[in-house]
């Protein structure tokens, strides 16, 4: 996820994810950081073994979802009460709490939409993953059905690593 | 195992027993004080749907205010024009028909006479909530080979056992109601199906084949056997299934039960809800009334069992259960919070937009007398809980927990409230003795039923195929 440093790593390849995750409170029981692990798909529980701070993308969706919000609100007044009043169904258009049962549904879409949309550009641009940016991916295998785990190279590290189940390991 | 202590016992009953007293008192008042002078006209109360009939009122009323003056004298015939000064003062036409609604002023009393019945009603159908949407709850993790729940399923077979207990006060109103000893079910009065008698109403005639003492009261009894049944036959299977050898489970049996009884309450909760709540306001109909209905209950009873499970693992009585059950619990709460305000803002927005005469009159009253009591609702089952619940971390603190429960529920039980109200007392609602009284007998009841039930067997399921799943959710 992050961007690495260029810093001496190690790096080591599984099979299975339940060996990973494994190998992960292994390592990092040992005292070992690990520094990133790369899968194609997420593993369960994989962001508490390795001690990642907690994501704060629930507070920034619910501040999409205000401002999504507020837009609806916006533009149902500007467009139905101020721009261009219509009598729809009979109804009164001369204020916006007058019409506002009908509106909820363009409130609801519309904080729906913002939330959902800008929390994934959100994602996209925290992880790096905007149209030409540099791949990070070390290991295309990783993509299809391997795992691998990627650690800072130190003293006994390989041992370690072997000692978890890894089938390869490579030191960059 | 959990303890039932005496003193919780005690407490239970003293409750119970205290809400029954207060229940007994609010009776003998006729709900308040200022009824007791209009009791003569109890049994014959038919004013008490002041706001269902509003479709002809228009009309209805002035042909009637002529035969209203030159009968004033003779109280008894008097009747169904009282029913219309009611009418009158709901917001129609006030200046015509205000003087003739002055004019028996005194008669608006008559809705008083079904307060205590309604008060009961609502409390029965609030209780009732907890109870079935629990057993509703509890037939899902089986139907769905839940893996998570399993550590908790002995507190839902405790809650979903004490369904009998409000389908028991259902089966009282009832039988009151069609030995006509109330009318908090409007289509229940005398000659109302009968062309020949002065209460008849052809909208309400045209509803007989539905609507009628015997097919009423056997459509409860049915409820009464579906769901005390299912329950019962849940639990009972759950208990065998603990003597059972290591490692044998009833885990089949209990799913086709579970399954069976989810079809048969597909079409029996939408029934339920409208045999006791919307045929109050007979001449009124809504499409997702059962849903509705529904969604309120699942959401009270999804409260109940969050704060029990909180509740029993700070007694450390469930140390197989962690942080993550009780968060999967809070997004039931908060996701079914937001899908009652779906269903009643669904069914609110198309009466709005349609405003024909035959849906508007049931929200004429919730946006009139009940106005204040309606918009609290709406901001305590939607907004608290929104607002209180949506966080993670919020899920999994107790104290967040036990706020957003205390909002539900008491907004639950003012939309019980505002649906069963208006239809039958009119402007004579309040909380008083009765309402308080029987809040209290139940909850005594469903305190005393659930901690025996608790008692009664190990909280941890021996055999239950999912159980070594459900300690190792998220872990």
């Amino acid at each position: 996820m992050a961007h690495t440093e260029h810093t001496p790593v190690v790096r080591a390849l599984y099979l299975d994810d339940d060996v990973v995750l494994d190998a992960v409170k292994n390592l990092r029981g040992k005292g070992i950081k690990v520094k990133e692990v790369y899968s194609p798909f997420p593993i369960h529980g994989l962001d508490k073994a390795m001690g990642l701070k907690e994501t704060r993308i629930a507070m920034a969706a619910f501040m999409y979802g205000l401002i999504g919000l507020t837009v609806a609100i916006l533009i149902t007044s500007y467009m139905m009460n101020i721009d261009w009043p219509q009598n729809i169904g009979g109804k009164p258009s001369m204020t916006w709490g007058m019409n506002m049962p009908a509106f909820v549904p363009i409130m609801f879409e519309l904080t729906v939409f913002f939330a959902a949309h800008l929390m994934v550009w959100t994602f996209m641009i925290i992880n790096k993953l905007y149209p030409g940016a540099a791949p990070q991916n070390p290991d295309p295998r990783t993509t299809d059905h391997h795992f691998m785990i990627e650690v800072a190279a130190g003293e006994g590290v390989v041992d370690a690593l072997k000692e978890t189940g890894a089938i390869e390991i490579a030191e960059a | 195992m959990f303890v039932f202590t005496k003193k919780a016992k005690l407490f239970a009953t003293a409750l119970t027993l205290v809400g029954l007293v207060m229940m007994v008192i609010g009776f003998n008042t006729g709900g308040h004080d200022e009824a007791t002078s209009h009791d003569a006209h109890a049994t014959e109360a038919h004013a008490d749907h002041a706001v269902a009939t509003h479709g002809e009122e228009s009309h209805a009323a002035d042909v009637h205010a002529e035969d209203s003056h030159a009968e004033a004298t003779h109280a008894e015939e008097a009747h169904a024009e009282e029913a219309h000064a009611d009418h009158a003062e709901e917001g129609h036409a006030a200046d015509t028909h205000g003087a003739h609604a002055e004019g028996h002023g005194g008669h608006e009393d008559h809705g008083a006479a079904n307060r205590p019945w309604a008060a009961f009603l609502v409390n029965t159908i609030f209780f009732m909530g907890i109870g079935i949407g629990t057993l509703f709850f509890l037939a899902i993790q089986y139907a769905a080979q839940a893996g998570w729940s399993a550590g908790i399923l002995r507190v839902m077979e405790a809650v979903a056992l004490f369904v009998g207990i409000p389908l028991l006060g259902m089966l009282f109103l009832v039988i009151t109601g069609t030995m006509g000893m109330h009318h908090v079910w409007h289509w229940m009065q005398d000659g109302i199906m009968d062309p020949a008698s002065p209460n008849y109403d052809s909208l309400i005639a045209g509803k007989e084949g539905y609507l009628n003492d015997g097919f009423f009261t056997l459509r409860t009894v049915a409820y009464f056997v579906i769901w005390a049944g299912a329950a019962y036959l849940l639990r009972r299977n759950s208990l065998k299934e603990d003597q059972l050898p290591e490692g044998q489970t009833m885990f089949f049996t209990q799913r086709k039960l579970a399954a069976t009884f989810i079809v048969l309450y597909a079409v029996t909760s939408s029934t339920s809800a409208w045999d006791w709540i919307m045929s109050i306001d007979t001449h009124w109909f809504s499409t997702l009334f059962g849903w509705y209905t529904f969604a309120g209950m699942f959401v009270t009873a999804l409260t109940v069992l969050n704060v029990l499970v909180m509740f029993l693992r700070i007694n450390n009585y469930l140390p197989w259960v962690n942080d993550n059950h009780q968060h999967d619990l809070g997004k039931f709460m908060f996701a079914f919070s937001v899908f009652w305000t779906y269903l009643w803002f669904s069914q609110y927005m198309l009466i709005w937009y349609a405003n024909i005469p035959e849906e508007v009159p049931y929200y004429m009253a919730r946006f009139g007398e009940f106005k204040p009591l309606f918009i609290t609702m709406v901001v305590f089952n939607f907004i608290m809980p929104v607002l209180v619940l949506m966080s993670r971390d919020s899920k999994r603190i107790m104290g967040f927990i036990l706020m957003a429960a205390v909002f539900v529920l008491a907004g639950h039980w003012m939309d019980h409230y505002i649906m069963i109200m208006p239809g039958s007392v009119g402007y004579h609602y309040g909380f008083g003795w009765v309402e308080m009284g029987g809040f209290l007998f139940y909850a005594g009841l469903l305190l005393y039923v659930v901690q025996r039930n608790l008692a009664a067997a190990p909280l941890r399921m021996k055999n239950h195929a999912l159980i070594h799943e459900s300690k190792l959710f998220h872990q």
